[in-house]
């Protein structure tokens, strides 16, 4: 047979995998390389996209240094970020775990929870808006159900001479800068049904065997899920951990939704991401949004950096991974 | 299995404490959508009703009538159509593409441009936000759909990524094959690889569409014109103008969720597929 000579071959091959791959090529010059190169050059100039960029050295940055905003930013994203993803993994974590369960209509539940997290950004947003409501929303309602019925119980304690008082009383959430972040938090744990079926598809490969030795060992249903199931779902809540933290830093849509783009109540909803948008489209500083954008960078490579270090020892990526 | 030991074990509570548990927990999951119908549904005297009043009387359809009005309506929804239909459009033939070349010929410097794409998944979209703005506003392209379009046909990372996965699973006999007989890559591509690759495809044009049907900063960015606004930029612009109409805000908000529930309920095992697929496989 005819064959074609090596050399011909990998000229094709050559050929052909860059044709294909055009679109990427493109892509990765026009929508990524060249943006991170001006995205260096635009963060050390003043900018305001209406005349060319003007050199000023670092000032955007020493700027930056000297923002109380950006702390302010930084702090209500730290906030959300430290709160929304632990709490979306135990969440999480929790309904994965009763959806493994052998119980009559997993489907229907798996569904339930999943929903929430397809909902759009911007209708979810409106619709906790309204559920958030201090007066008129279902959440206060529900508190003030509960209310009454810590009230009762006091009245029962109080008859037999124990005086607590209870309640939990009925947050200003969006109104109330110190519910404002707690509400966000709350939808956001609404919306886990993602990582419910990434943790349900994990539960499935921790082995069986295992389960049946620690049982007949004596092991209690926790002890089996801190020793077994832990351990061989780490990889997948690491995975998740990574991910939130990723996407709670970038936190936007949500916040501007139901702030109407302004951070309020006194900026307790201003995130950095919001507050980078503001710069670069309502005040036109966009040197300094690229300088914020640069910063915001390092920091969630810093942090991504920070777990995978930390979480090395605690992964368990199964024999001989 | 469990039947031997059964005499054995302790008694089995766990499955009824569960159910229990779900049953609770599915109600709070889905409490809030009850309360959306049920506002949509109410004439505007029962919407501040304390408390409340789950089953509106009479039950109207008058905020949908006004919201869908005053928001217009047709147009957002012709507009969010027209960019879902181009972004699926470009995720599926650019993406593939790349895939292809990524996954089935060999070519110096493939290796590279792959790590080089997966890296720009880490880069987060507020550092090219603002170059790219400029670059769009430079072409003239602000206020237009095309900052919007475009980029979905200069293949997606994530995309391409699950793509690849997907058609290194092909057998290489069979392209093999079809090469000696002297079909060209694109023939092996279109007739070979593409049809194989259904389910996959089908992942990356639902989660194409549903990006683009859920996006908010990119509009947000990019459309002035009110005549030009998406379905969720009108109903976010529409909040922050008349906050307080909770009914109409509750029927809007319907109408644009409920495609996307019908569209997971036709779809279910693409969709599920798609989460454990990017989810892991790292």
């Amino acid at each position: 047979m005819g064959k074609p000579k090596h050399g011909d071959i990998q000229r094709a091959n050559m050929r052909n995998g860059l044709a294909f791959a055009a679109p990427a090529l493109v892509g990765l010059l026009t929508l990524t390389a060249y943006p991170i190169i001006a995205a260096i050059y635009y963060s050390f100039c003043n900018y305001t996209a209406l005349k060319p960029p003007v050199w000023v050295g670092g000032t955007n940055y020493v700027r930056l240094a000297h923002d109380a905003l950006f702390y302010k930013s930084l702090g209500n994203t730290a906030f959300f970020a430290v709160l929304s993803v632990p709490l979306g993994v135990l969440v999480a974590f929790f309904l994965a775990l009763l959806l493994n369960m052998r119980v009559p209509g997993r489907t229907f539940f798996r569904t339930v929870f999943y929903i929430p997290s397809i909902v759009p950004v911007v209708a979810g947003s409106v619709l906790w808006l309204w559920l958030l409501n201090p007066q008129y929303g279902l959440i206060n309602y529900a508190l003030a159900g509960l209310d009454s019925g810590l009230r009762w119980l006091d009245g029962l304690l109080a008859w037999a001479h124990i005086r607590v008082p209870l309640g939990v009383g009925q947050p200003g959430w969006l109104a109330d800068p110190a519910w404002a972040k707690p509400a966000l938090v709350l939808m956001s744990t609404w919306g886990v049904g993602g990582w419910v079926v990434i943790y349900l598809a994990g539960l499935q490969d921790v082995p069986k065997e295992l389960y049946e030795a620690a049982e007949i060992d004596g092991a209690s249903a926790w002890d089996r899920v801190r020793h077994i199931t832990v351990p061989f779902m780490s990889p997948h809540i690491f995975f998740t951990v990574v991910m939130g933290l990723i996407g709670a830093s970038q936190y936007f849509s949500q916040a501007w939704v139901m702030t109407g783009g302004t951070g309020s109540p006194a900026n307790s909803t201003l995130f950095y991401s919001m507050y980078l948008f503001q710069n670069a489209f309502q005040y036109f500083k966009m040197g300094y949004a690229c300088a914020m954008a640069w910063v915001l960078f390092i920091l969630i490579l810093l942090a991504t950096l920070l777990i995978f270090k930390t979480s090395a020892r605690h992964v368990y990526y199964g024999e001989g991974g | 299995m469990g039947v031997e030991h059964a005499g054995a074990r302790r008694p089995r509570v766990g499955p009824a404490v569960g159910l229990v548990a779900l049953i609770a927990l599915s109600a709070v999951f889905l409490f809030p959508f009850a309360w959306l119908l049920s506002t949509s549904l109410k004439p505007e005297s029962q919407v501040f009703q304390m408390p409340p009043r789950w089953v509106p009387h009479p039950i109207t359809l008058a905020n949908y009538r006004q919201g869908l009005t005053f928001i217009p309506f047709a147009l957002y929804l012709r507009n969010t159509l027209l960019l879902c239909t181009f972004s699926v459009l470009g995720a599926v033939t650019s993406s593939s593409l790349v895939a292809y070349s990524l996954s089935r010929i060999r070519w110096r410097g493939r290796d590279t441009l792959f790590i080089l794409l997966l890296s720009t998944m880490m880069l987060p979209y507020q550092v090219v936000m603002v170059p790219l703005f400029s670059l769009f506003k430079a072409l003239g392209w602000v206020d237009t759909f095309l900052p919007l379009i475009v980029p979905a046909f200069l293949g997606n990372a994530f995309f391409v990524f699950l793509l690849r996965q997907f058609f290194m699973s092909i057998p290489a006999d069979l392209t093999d094959a079809a090469r000696l007989d002297g079909c060209s890559e694109f023939a092996i591509y279109r007739r070979i690889v593409m049809p194989l690759s259904k389910p996959a495809l089908a992942t990356v044009a639902l989660f194409a569409f549903m990006g683009t049907w859920n996006d908010f900063l990119g509009p947000l960015i990019y459309l002035f014109d009110e005549r030009k606004y998406t379905l969720s930029l009108g109903l976010a612009m529409f909040t922050s103008q008349y906050g307080s109409q909770w009914g109409q805000l509750m029927a809007v908000s319907t109408v644009v969720t409920i495609p996307i529930i019908v569209l997971f309920f036709l779809t279910q095992r693409t969709f599920i597929q798609g989460i454990t697929l990017t989810g892991m496989k790292g």
